[in-house]
């Protein structure tokens, strides 16, 4: 009798779970919040100041989903996520969109059974050394001491990049990129190794960056991006197009700051469905008309959020490489607004 | 013929200067013998190598810098290449997300007065006959509080109050049980004043532990202890899920309203205290309860017991701390927004409870049997006998080890951090980090958290001798 309350009370939560999944959107606008699974704390991709505002890559992406929902950028709550902890929230239903550089695999999209919607960053593993080394390829790395962060893709991909080339490594594990710089400055380790949007900004902080070198070799593909839960299609659909939306800003030329010139002024139909001028492509997503429009005027379009969050005017000083725009060589490209 | 004979005793000369003194001390304790003049040295060279790269790296701190680069450039520059110091000007520029988290700026004099009023509720219990050890918390609590309420500009009203709120307390502390109520109605201050809101929710929230205690006191004389308990607790439910709504509904929204603030705010030592003390204060009836449950002869009540203590007490407090905030919610449904924080202070209490239930049938097993054939032979129901005779005494031999269990459960509140939470130790350091201008902060922070822990648990730890000595009624 027991144990068949207990089957159905959580036949009957699951149920409950899954209606409630169905709709994020609809479930989104009641709360009148976004709530966007974020990092503890990455520099350039998603922080708090110390004023409490969040900041960052990721974090303006989170603003302009909002700003698409909502019309207003600053209806979003950002909850906290560790490595550990990040797709169970999202599968629990306990933030919306996660938007935290997770990394795009087979087993997460398949097995976790999530969808990621978009890719909002290109990254890969690299190496720094320190230039005495005397080291200029990662192939030169036998026997290296290497600092590595425990329970991480970049864990797995340096055990098969070493093994591929047939050299040996002694791991040095750390917990976290603050650990990491200490164990590397302090000569503990012969290489540091994780993302190289990660090296760029250690190295960025060290008093003598000039005295360090990241290393020629991306030893993986690390698409970077905004994950929903698989089967709610209405959802993932409202992330990604708001993304394709400031992607196709920044194609376009339209920024934060000429918006409503261009607006005006536009002949280019294109533009003019973006914005919300023409046609009704905001009511296909369940979206205002002007949602795309909300979205780029809360931070800019994708180049804008890329300078001013890690691009080469800040400390973080990354070039835009694979992130560049298809017409300027790089793999950042949207499909049309048609 | 005896040329002298002796009339008065002689003066008791000293020892030797080699036996008394610090000489005496240092030739006995550490020039005993070659071996521990030889352990003796090594131990002065590697204490003095230690004190002095510690000194010297304390010494060449740096308290004003606009970032961590610009502390080791001043460094460089005062103290040559070769030098390293601490970058206190991180812990000048963040020490606020330590010790509040994200507690809005213009909002600081409510966890300050918060924690002035928690002192004065620990008052009570904690010196319960001592009116000067009372009074020496108050006063200073007092004017402590109300100084950093004003330096954190808490609006007048509030500093008056909080005034009168201490001034009273001195005024009735020679009985420092008559603060008792107090003692009661404090959390449910507390939680108005940390989030904000209306003062009528938590208002209403106490009366139904009034009906509760109401209800008990009516009937326990009738119906026995247990019964009353559970009727009480029926009839605060439907004062909590029935009545409360509607009489809450008539009243206006606005009474005594504080800006609300979400507990994604409460972070660093603040949330390290609101998790600790709840849980703390929460644990300790309950643990009393499971003890008492484990050694009862009613056959339910005893296997629940066992079975939770059992279950809790196998488990990691990190598996807790995961099932608070991930998998509650799968079982939720998603109407019901129940806080991570409130979850989490739910489970560690129940880690909690279970630690100190096992301490207090510790401190139960140690009593002759005596005490409760005595209390038995005179008369006394079960709760009479377990309220008179058999707690106290127990209680009192499960100090140490309840205090050890609280000051464990302090220090584990930064396990916060695995889901999420800001704990001061990693949650709030990894924000400041994040930070372009602190990312090479590694020794600072933690140093500071260190610190401040240090304090607490210290304080916890002589609280605890204090009372032991306060309590000791043997002769051993």
């Amino acid at each position: 009798m027991n144990k068949t309350l207990f089957l159905g009370t959580l036949a009957a939560a699951a149920l409950t779970g899954a209606v409630a999944q169905a709709g994020t959107l609809e479930d989104v606008k009641a709360r009148g919040e976004l709530n966007c699974g974020s990092n503890t704390g990455l520099t350039g991709f998603g922080a708090p100041d110390d004023k409490g505002e969040w900041h960052g890559f990721d974090v303006d992406l989170c603003k302009a989903v909002a700003a698409a929902v909502f019309g207003d950028a600053s209806k979003v709550k950002f909850v906290p996520l560790t490595g550990e902890t990040r797709f169970t929230a999202l599968a629990s239903g306990e933030v919306d969109v996660l938007v935290r550089n997770s990394t795009w695999t087979y087993s997460r999209d398949t097995d976790l059974k999530f969808d990621f919607v978009a890719v909002n960053y290109y990254d890969g593993q690299g190496f720094m050394v320190k230039k005495d080394l005397g080291v200029s390829s990662a192939k030169e790395l036998d026997g290296a001491t290497v600092c590595i962060q425990t329970g991480t893709t970049t864990e797995l991909n340096l055990a098969d990049f070493f093994k591929a080339n047939n050299i040996t490594y002694t791991p040095v594990n750390v917990a976290d990129d603050g650990e990491a710089l200490r164990q590397f400055t302090a000569g503990a380790c012969d290489t540091y190794t994780t993302d190289a949007s990660g090296l760029a900004s250690t190295r960025a902080t060290l008093p003598d960056p000039d005295n360090y070198i990241i290393l020629p070799e991306i030893i993986s593909k690390e698409p970077l991006g905004p994950v929903v839960r698989h089967g709610d299609n209405a959802w993932g659909d409202v992330i990604r197009w708001t993304y394709f939306a400031l992607l196709t800003a920044e194609e376009k030329g339209i920024t934060k700051a000429n918006i409503e010139e261009v607006a005006t002024s536009t002949q280019d139909p294109e533009i003019k469905r973006i914005l919300g001028l023409e046609g009704d492509l905001g009511k296909m997503l369940g979206l205002d008309a002007t949602f795309a429009k909300a979205a780029i005027a809360a931070n800019g379009n994708y180049g804008e959020i890329f300078e001013a969050n890690i691009g080469v005017a800040t400390p973080i000083k990354l070039a835009r490489g694979l992130n560049a725009l298809w017409t300027q060589g790089g793999l950042q490209y949207a499909p049309p607004f048609r | 013929m005896i040329a002298f004979v002796r009339k008065e005793m002689l003066e008791a000369s000293p020892p030797p200067a080699s036996q008394h003194g610090w000489q005496g001390w240092m030739r006995e304790n550490l020039f005993s013998s070659p071996l521990n003049i030889a352990l003796t040295f090594v131990t002065w060279i590697a204490l003095g190598a230690f004190t002095n790269m510690a000194v010297t790296w304390l010494l060449h701190g740096v308290w004003t810098a606009d970032s961590y680069l610009e502390c080791q450039e001043i460094i460089l520059a005062y103290y040559g290449p070769e030098a390293s110091g601490p970058c206190w000007a991180v812990i000048r520029e963040r020490w606020h997300q330590f010790i509040f988290g994200f507690y809005p700026v213009e909002e600081w004099w409510r966890p300050v007065f918060c924690f002035g009023l928690m002192m004065l509720a620990f008052v009570a219990p904690l010196f319960s006959d001592d009116v000067r050890n009372a009074r020496r918390v108050i006063v200073p609590v007092g004017v402590l509080t109300l100084v950093l309420m004003v330096l954190a500009s808490a609006p007048v009203a509030a500093c008056v109050i909080g005034a009168v709120i201490f001034v009273g307390a001195l005024a009735i502390s020679a009985k420092p049980l008559r603060l008792l109520p107090w003692t009661g109605v404090y959390p449910f201050v507390a939680v108005w004043l940390l989030w904000g809101g209306s003062l009528a929710g938590p208002v209403m929230a106490l009366l139904g532990l009034v009906i509760l205690g109401m209800v008990v006191r009516l009937l326990s004389g009738r119906l026995g202890v247990p019964l009353s308990a559970g009727l009480g607790i029926v009839a605060a439910f439907v004062w909590w899920t029935m009545l409360e709504p509607q009489i809450a509904a008539s009243l206006p929204g606005d009474l005594a309203f504080l800006a609300q603030v979400g507990s994604e705010n409460i972070g660093g030592f603040l949330l390290a205290f609101v998790i600790g003390v709840s849980a703390i204060s929460m644990a300790l009836p309950l643990g009393i309860l499971l003890a008492l449950g484990r050694r009862s002869d009613l056959f339910i009540v005893n296997k629940l017991s066992v079975g939770f203590i059992e279950f809790v007490r196998g488990v990691p407090l990190i598996t807790l701390l995961f099932t608070a905030s991930l998998l509650l919610q799968y079982f939720l449904p998603p109407q019901v927004q129940f806080e991570t924080v409130l979850r989490v202070i739910i489970l560690v209490t129940f880690f909690s409870a279970a630690y100190i239930a096992e301490v207090i049938r510790g401190g139960l097993a140690g009593l002759p049997k005596g005490q409760q054939e005595a209390a038995d032979a005179l008369g006394l129901d079960y709760w009479q006998a377990q309220r008179l005779i058999i707690l106290p005494q127990a209680l009192k031999i499960s100090i140490p080890g309840i205090v050890n269990v609280f000051i464990g459960l302090f220090k584990d509140t930064t396990l916060v951090s695995f889901v999420g939470l800001m704990d001061p130790l990693r949650g709030v350091t990894a924000i400041v980090r994040a930070d372009i201008d602190w990312k090479g902060a590694y020794w600072e922070p933690y140093l500071f958290v260190a610190a401040i822990f240090f304090v607490a648990c210290f304080g916890m730890s002589r609280y605890a001798l204090y009372l032991e000595a306060r309590l000791k009624t043997d002769h051993r």
